[in-house]
């Protein structure tokens, strides 16, 4: 008898070891030895009454254990096909990863616009409130009340696009600082975005429309030592922690004193390249005080209050932040140049 | 502004390099926008004496031993006419620099290093030089014109530099001059501007004449038109001799780029530049009636300027007249009629003051810039106006060519040239600044721009110069003081003692950034497009013209018609756009702009137009369909948390059966649709285009809707499929709104087949639609959505005759 187990066992080891590639065969063999009817395990146990009384106890237990042993192989075997047919269906789905990418297409916010919502970030962290402006402007917040009457040689130094002989297109953002100052008490903390304005000019560095980011700034004690630590935080948030900043002399009727701000190199920090043209200093916007007349036009203090203003080109600063070398192509289009600008 | 170096020296002792001065500009307000030196291209050129001269036999050649000094004697060839033994020419060493020619000898065709060559058997080392190939010209040096060699002088020492001899070792600095400083428009000002920066003297140039008793009688100058000439001098010069300006007068008109014509003209135009102030010369024997008159041009009066050009004129333009015609177009050019000739004996120069608005409007209207023109727009001061005179006046006694009268006319609205007192607050002017300002430094600072500094206490005392009207009040000190002192010396502060303020975008901004995102998220790419189109642009669009679109305002001047309307409709952009894509192979996309669309009130303007944010989206490509701008329209409505409707609408520039208006809460805000055929021909469209546009100002009144959250469903919810056959005609929006009002439940229609075809009678269609119902208060009974459905489709049938699909 015991001959008997040890032939079954013995089937079961040659069963496994031989023919199983599959859970599905594994368990067709499992089925033979294990079936509750039909297996061959099963079907000792009905021999139990050909058994002498005395050695059924003991045939009992080695069928048992027999079974168990068997339940416990299968149960190992079925562990190692479910790890082979995995790794069947894993070999199956083989693919060729350097193939390329299926990817959904996302757009770019426009170049200008990214620049546009850095600086907007900048400002707004500083406190500054963001207010729209117009693209047609009177005659009036254009000029004069920014203290550009009508004679003054300044009006030439924007070819202004007019549209009646009161109203035209607004060549500056500076407008905004008045409709803000007409409107609001000190303190005031404002940029106006995004400021398209209008120049009679065309050529490979002027475009007829372009953007600017006003900003001003009406408060007690407000002084040039403000607009350049003002400045110093900008640049180093928009051109990187070194990026310092100098201011020279200009003029604009609506500040005095006026400066023009210039950054050092962010290309070369300074040394001098072809970016800079040798200087090491690159211009980025004009600024200055506002002009004591310019509040007064607004009804605001000029002996308690005073203000620093400043505008900004956002085409420039698009161009020199990611090399963009003709300004036309910013308004063209053309996706090719669109795809490349990924800094939203 | 052009300002030669040595010009300067003559005013203003000038110790440091032209790089340093240069940089000292810059610093107080006059950028350079160039720096040039005269010579820059030549060098190792220097004095030679030809020893000895010999012909090369057969050629027009000659061999020549010359001597240079230093630099050791040379066998050079030549080829000019000119060389003689005994001669002394510029000789360029081997290794020197100097100008290519052509063939012809004059035409400059870059820069050439001499080297050692060899000429018909004979060595040469070296090269005798015409002015040519020194970039001389006959005004900067005489005989330099000659096509042969540039005679060098007696007197010039073989070995030397020629460069100093030339004029070639001279610095020309390009200034750029802010509109505050019209007083900077000349070497004077400048010089003044240069000595206050480098702590030196200013030198005023010698204005002293004597008078002769001789008198023009009976002359007499009026001016009607005091408003736009506020002060004219005329003074009579005689025995005038026509002739050459010297040498050094033609020098520097020269290096100015100004041509030497005789010697008074010369000195009209020395003085412009020197002073700043424009003059006239009129040769007085063709001034008529004694006088001179300053008033309106009459009406279609004419005038023939000296450069023969004839112009009508206006009471707008200002002339100076003789005691019968005019004779000068005042503050751009002179009449033909007076102009200085050869024969001119005598002469009436002017000096005068015209309002700068007149002369730019003059300027403008006639299409006429001068540099005379182009000064008087910027500003000139009487100070100049009374000195220019003197100077000229001076001039012609140093260069000896006319005698000056006592007559001598000034008519002045009563504008002094004295300089005029200002009392500033120091504390105000450090206000300003934010720093604190030694006082000796402000003394120091104010003298040296001729101020005549006074400080007592907090209060400064300035006498300011009659050609500083630039300054008013304390800023203007403040940043004088500054540019001298140094921008520097600005110590960053970061508002210290300013309140703190909010810093935020407003809802609109907000709301526009979140579409612009999502729009970017379905693969659109943003644009920007010019605020101004054409009208070929309206006629793109087979607008007619009764359209709205075509009440356009129209720029009075553009740059050219192309860019002359503002626009009414972002579509014509877009679609260029597109088109300019396919060319450069870009043949599928999706690109979007949101920019403003003026709608005027009236014509021409006389309030501010609407300026009415839209919306445009631009797909393109074989990918693209209605359907997918349907999806881009559907994202728009979920940004701003709102639904459109959309129903067909006819647009001339749209395919007829592909185009939608899109409605939100019963008002039309835009419409869809795929680009009309003919259009897409226009645009040589080479795949199919499809165009949205929305109104954003039409939603406005949902911006203020934000994100909330409804509670999930308590009770499960149910959906049923149903096929539906009804009449090709009807439309997919008609069967939704039916089940819809059909039933309270409904949450979604979700259409997910259409089929037309055999199974089908002719003249039908089957949709088939999900729909899922949603309960409310309680769960739905075992047959409520049975009871559903049946209501659903009594009404489908009653209402669009539709059936259930066996």
């Amino acid at each position: 008898m015991n001959d008997r187990l040890a032939s079954i066992r013995q089937e079961i080891l040659d069963g496994i070891e031989a023919h199983v590639e599959s859970r599905a065969a594994a368990f067709e063999l499992r089925k033979q030895f294990l079936d509750s009817k039909t297996g061959k395990i099963g079907q000792l146990l009905k021999e139990m009454k050909s058994i002498a009384p005395e050695e059924r106890a003991g045939f009992g237990k080695s069928v048992n254990e027999l079974k168990e042993w068997a339940q416990q192989r299968f149960m190992e075997l079925d562990e190692k096909m479910k790890a082979k047919e995995l790794q069947r269906r894993y070999e199956s789905e083989k693919i060729d990863v350097t193939m390329p990418a299926e990817g959904v297409i996302t757009g770019n916010l426009h170049p200008i616009t990214q620049i546009r919502n850095q600086l907007i970030e900048v400002f707004t962290g500083m406190g500054f409130e963001v207010v729209e402006t117009r693209e047609i402007e009177n005659d009036y917040y254009n000029f004069t009340a920014l203290n550009t009457p009508k004679d003054h040689p300044a009006r030439d130094m924007q070819d202004t696009f007019y549209l009646s002989p009161e109203f035209l297109l607004a060549t500056q953002t500076s407008a905004a600082q008045i409709h803000t100052m007409e409107k609001k008490k000190p303190p005031i903390k404002m940029i106006a975005a995004p400021g398209k304005v209008f120049r009679s000019d065309d050529d490979a560095t002027h475009s007829p429309m372009f953007h600017q980011l006003e900003g001003l700034v009406v408060d007690k004690k407000i002084t040039l030592c403000d607009l350049k630590g003002m400045l110093d935080v900008f640049v180093k948030k928009i051109y990187g922690e070194e990026a310092t900043t100098r201011l020279r002399p200009s003029y604009f009727p609506f500040t005095e004193p006026s400066v023009e701000v210039d950054v050092s190199c962010f290309a070369c920090g300074g040394k001098g390249c072809k970016l800079c043209k040798g200087t090491g200093w690159i211009e980025i916007l004009g600024a200055g005080i506002v002009n004591k007349k310019v509040l007064e036009n607004c009804g605001i203090d000029s002996e308690n209050y005073s203000g620093l203003a400043f505008g900004i080109g956002l085409e420039r600063t698009a161009m020199l932040k990611y090399g963009i070398n003709n300004i036309k192509l910013l308004f063209e289009s053309d996706l090719r140049v669109l795809q490349q600008i990924n800094d939203n | 502004m052009l300002v030669p170096l040595s010009w300067l020296k003559d005013y203003v002792d000038i110790k440091v390099t032209p790089q340093v001065l240069e940089e000292k500009l810059f610093s107080c307000g006059f950028e350079v926008e160039e720096l040039q030196e005269t010579g820059k291209d030549i060098s190792g050129v220097v004095v030679g004496l030809v020893e000895t001269c010999e012909p090369i036999p057969e050629t027009h050649l000659h061999v020549c031993r010359v001597y240079a000094g230093s630099h050791g004697t040379f066998q050079i060839c030549c080829g000019a006419d000119n060389v003689r033994a005994g001669g002394k020419y510029p000789v360029a060493l081997v290794g020197a620099t100097v100008y290519m020619t052509a063939k012809d000898h004059k035409t400059v065709e870059g820069v050439m290093t001499i080297k050692k060559g060899k000429l018909r058997g004979y060595e040469s080392e070296g090269m005798l030089c015409s002015g040519t190939e020194l970039g001389v010209s006959e005004n900067m040096f005489p005989g330099a014109g000659y096509n042969g060699l540039l005679v060098l002088p007696e007197d010039a020492q073989p070995g030397e530099d020629v460069k100093p001899i030339l004029g070639l070792d001279d610095w020309i600095f390009d200034i750029s001059i802010t509109a505050n400083r019209p007083d900077c428009q000349s070497i004077v000002g400048i010089a003044r501007e240069v000595a206050a920066v480098l702590d030196e003297e200013f030198r005023m140039p010698a204005l002293d004449y004597t008078e002769t008793a001789v008198k023009k009688d009976g002359f007499t100058v009026t001016v009607d038109a005091q408003d736009l000439c506020p002060r004219y001098i005329g003074h009579y010069v005689y025995d005038v001799k026509i002739g050459e300006s010297p040498l050094w007068m033609k020098r520097r008109l020269a290096l100015i780029g100004q041509d030497a014509i005789s010697n008074i003209v010369d000195i009209t135009n020395y003085v412009m530049l020197e002073m700043g102030q424009p003059m006239h010369a009129f040769d007085c024997n063709y001034l008529e009636g004694n006088a001179i008159r300053v008033r309106r041009a009459q009406e279609g009066e004419k005038i023939t300027t000296l450069d023969r050009q004839e112009y009508t004129l206006n009471p707008d333009n200002l002339v100076i007249c003789d005691g019968v015609k005019p004779v000068a177009l005042a503050g751009v050019m002179g009449g033909l009629n007076s102009e200085i000739r050869d024969t001119t004996t005598e002469v009436m120069f002017e000096s005068a003051k015209f309002a700068r608005d007149n002369v730019r409007k003059t300027s403008r209207s006639l299409g006429k810039r001068t540099d005379a023109s182009a000064k008087y727009e910027k500003g000139v001061d009487e100070f100049s106006t009374v000195h220019a005179m003197e100077r000229a006046l001076h001039l012609i006694e140093e260069l000896g060519c006319g005698k000056v009268s006592s007559t001598h006319v000034d008519v002045n609205t009563g504008n002094s040239i004295e300089p005029r007192g200002m009392k500033v607050s120091i504390k105000k002017v450090e206000d300003v600044l934010g720093i604190e300002i030694p006082g000796e430094e402000i003394l120091r600072i104010m003298k040296n721009l001729d101020f005549a500094p006074v400080i007592d206490g907090d209060e400064l005392t300035l006498q300011i110069p009659a050609y500083r009207e630039d300054m008013d009040s304390y800023p203007d000190v403040a940043e004088e003081v500054i540019r001298m002192y140094g921008y520097d010396h600005v110590i960053p502060a970061f508002m210290p003692d300013a309140r703190v303020t909010m810093g935020e975008m407003p809802r609109e901004m907000k709301k526009e950034m979140k579409l612009k995102r999502a729009l970017c998220s379905m693969g659109a790419y943003e644009c920007i497009h010019y605020s101004f189109f054409s009208p070929s642009d309206l006629d793109l669009l087979r607008l007619p013209q009764d359209a709205p679109q075509r009440q356009a305002i129209r720029l009075l001047n553009p740059i050219n018609e192309e860019l002359s309307l503002m626009r009414t409709t972002l579509a014509a952009s877009m679609l260029n756009a597109i088109s300019r894509n396919q060319k450069k192979g870009n043949l599928q996309g999706r690109l979007y702009e949101i920019a403003k669309v003026f709608v005027p009130g009236a014509l021409p303007l006389t309030d501010y137009p609407e300026e009415r944010e839209t919306l445009c989206i631009g797909i393109f490509g074989d990918k693209e369909s209605f359907f997918t701008l349907k999806g881009l329209a559907e994202r728009v409505a979920d940004t701003f948390f709102i639904q459109f409707t959309y129903a067909p609408v006819n647009k001339p520039y749209l395919h007829p059966y592909q185009a939608a208006g899109i409605f939100f809460e019963g008002t039309e805000v835009g419409y869809l649709g795929k680009v009309a055929y003919d259009v897409a021909e226009q645009l040589d469209l080479r795949s199919d285009a499809y165009v949205l546009e929305i109104d954003l100002q039409k939603l406005a009144g949902a911006y203020d809707r934000e994100a909330s959250f409804t509670p999930l469903p308590k009770f499960p919810e149910e959906s049923r499929d149903l096929a539906l056959v009804m009449d090709k005609a009807v439309t997919c929006g008609q069967v939704e709104e039916v089940i819809r009002k059909s039933c309270q439940y409904i949450k979604s229609i979700r259409l997910f087949d259409v089929y037309e075809g055999g199974q089908i009678a002719e003249g039908k269609k089957s949709m088939a639609f999900t729909l899922e119902f949603t309960p409310h208060e309680e769960a739905f009974e075992p047959d409520t959505v049975e009871r559903f459905v049946k209501k659903i489709l009594k009404n489908l049938k009653n209402q669009l005759d539709i059936d259930l699909r066996s």
